[in-house]
């Protein structure tokens, strides 16, 4: 009992942050497993995502940006840290927020809010698009022309394609995300679980789209969830009351997406994967970006056909098909045929599903194809 | 002995969206210190009224489930060893949910 009392009750609390080796260690870094106070935290974290968005060449100067802002937790960190980098490194981005009203009543309403505080903190625009400016439909229209058992085809393939349509509208350079790493090392597995090797090889590029109208990229490809969570939750004792307002509004805004947004998107077996993830991760950091560099590095023989990437004739969205998905449901909705291009049905623009369709390339890549609902593509 | 439960990320759905509690949590018999792994069964028992599997998993948090021990991340200081002392703020966020 005695010989304990000198010694410090909270182990490792007496090591100082292998950084600096100045201060209290806050935090253990899952990517180098080392201990690190708050102060060298913020310098690595901000520099690393500084350095992947230099050595990558995501932008350019003078490009406009939108933010794909969700209101969620890696949006909103990805927004403020965006922000400073942007005005610290000179990178002459004309940034802006953008936000995607699904119309579901209730569902959004929260985020929005929390997207909408973001735009007065980080000084950055706001533009929010509706369903309805992008699709002519709002979810809770199309729920109740086609009932609740189909609407998640419907949920997956509209919000894939929402932020595209959205940066398209508004004529962006760029559209960013806020996929981190464990984002994508999930992705990777449920690509290898499906066979999917098509999306297997995009995945994993810290840029997609390039040869679309709008390039896509994720700054936070090597960055782990932990540390994003983190981030915001230890602003509070570096900063006055307003970063602590921002703290407070983005733990509340991540809850915003509660287990129960499944109403409209069913994706159950993402959650088995995320959990897989999450197990791995506790066991070994290092896995997740071990799983990123496997996709990365994951060769696919010359001879594989892969699918050929058209472009929609009506929208311009890349699609294997004469028509993408979300075009080819529009159309069922204004006609008043809302089961066209869900699952079997029959006699949609593209042909019958199920039997090889007029254009061969397609048909070949029908195989390689996912399917619609919560799709794996970023 | 008095401590600050803080829960986010979600993990508020689980005990009456209520992010803040503040409790009471006595010692276990014939213990002298208070670890995590006893705080997280009583946390489990008396504050958590809806699926708990989205908590824990096994006797500690369930994989993705980020605990702060007054601001410092319970890694450093031996997860489930580590020892609560009067007025600890406990801090638990969950990373599962939204982007
Ligand atoms: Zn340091
Ligand atoms: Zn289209």
């Amino acid at each position: 009992m005695e010989a304990s009392e000198g010694k410090s009750k909270k182990p490792g609390a007496s090591r100082l942050c292998c950084l600096c080796n100045q201060r209290r260690p806050v935090l253990k870094r899952p990517k180098t497993l080392q201990q690190i106070c708050r102060e060298c935290f913020y310098e690595v974290f901000e520099e690393e995502i500084h350095q992947v968005i230099v050595g990558n060449r995501l932008f350019k100067s003078g490009e406009r940006v939108a933010i794909g802002a969700s209101g969620g937790k890696d949006s909103t960190v990805l927004a403020y840290v965006l922000s400073e980098l942007n005005r610290r490194h000179n990178y002459g981005l004309d940034l802006f927020l953008l936000s995607i009203d699904e119309g579901i009543t209730g569902y959004r309403d929260d985020s929005l809010e929390t997207v909408k505080r973001n735009e007065v903190q980080y000084g950055l625009p706001l533009q929010i698009l509706s369903y309805k400016d992008l699709y002519g439909w709002t979810m809770d229209e199309i729920v109740k022309m086609i009932g609740l058992k189909n609407n998640c085809t419907f949920c997956g393939v509209f919000r894939r394609q929402a932020l595209d349509r959205g940066a398209a509208l508004l004529k962006v350079d760029k559209l960013v995300t806020g996929h981190n790493a464990d984002d994508i090392a999930e992705t990777v597995l449920l690509n290898i679980l499906r066979g999917d090797i098509a999306r297997l090889s995009r995945c994993t590029s810290i840029t997609t789209g390039e040869d679309g109208p709008i390039p896509r990229c994720k700054p936070f490809k090597y960055t782990y969830e932990k540390e994003i969570v983190i981030y915001p939750s230890l602003l509070k004792l570096n900063f006055d009351t307003l970063t602590y307002d921002i703290r407070m509004l983005i733990s509340r805004s991540w809850t915003t997406s509660p287990p129960n947004v499944s109403i409209y998107s069913p994706n159950a077996y993402r959650g088995f994967a995320r959990e897989f993830i999450k197990d791995l991760e506790r066991l070994r950091p290092r896995a997740i970006l071990d799983i990123i560099k496997s996709g990365e590095d994951f060769r696919i023989a010359t001879t594989t056909k892969m699918p050929e990437q058209g472009t929609c004739e009506r929208c311009g969205y890349i699609s294997s098909q004469k028509w993408c998905k979300a075009c080819v449901l529009l159309e069922g909705l204004n006609r008043g045929l809302p089961k066209m291009g869900i699952g079997r049905a029959r006699g949609g623009v593209n042909g019958d599903h199920k039997k090889e369709t007029k254009k061969p390339p397609a048909s070949a890549a029908k195989s390689l194809e996912s399917k619609q609902c919560g799709s794996l593509d970023f | 002995m008095q401590l600050t439960l803080e829960f986010g990320g979600g993990l508020e759905l689980l005990c009456d969206s209520e992010k803040i509690h503040k409790v009471n949590v006595d010692l276990p018999n014939g213990e002298d210190d208070l670890t995590m792994k006893h705080l997280l069964s009583w946390v489990r028992t008396n504050v958590i009224k809806e699926r708990p599997e989205m908590f824990m998993k096994g006797d500690t948090v369930r994989p993705g489930v980020l605990v702060l021990v007054n601001d410092c991340d319970w890694e450093l200081s031996g997860q489930l060893d580590t020892t609560i002392e009067d007025k600890d703020v406990i801090v638990f966020i969950s990373t599962l949910h939204g982007g």
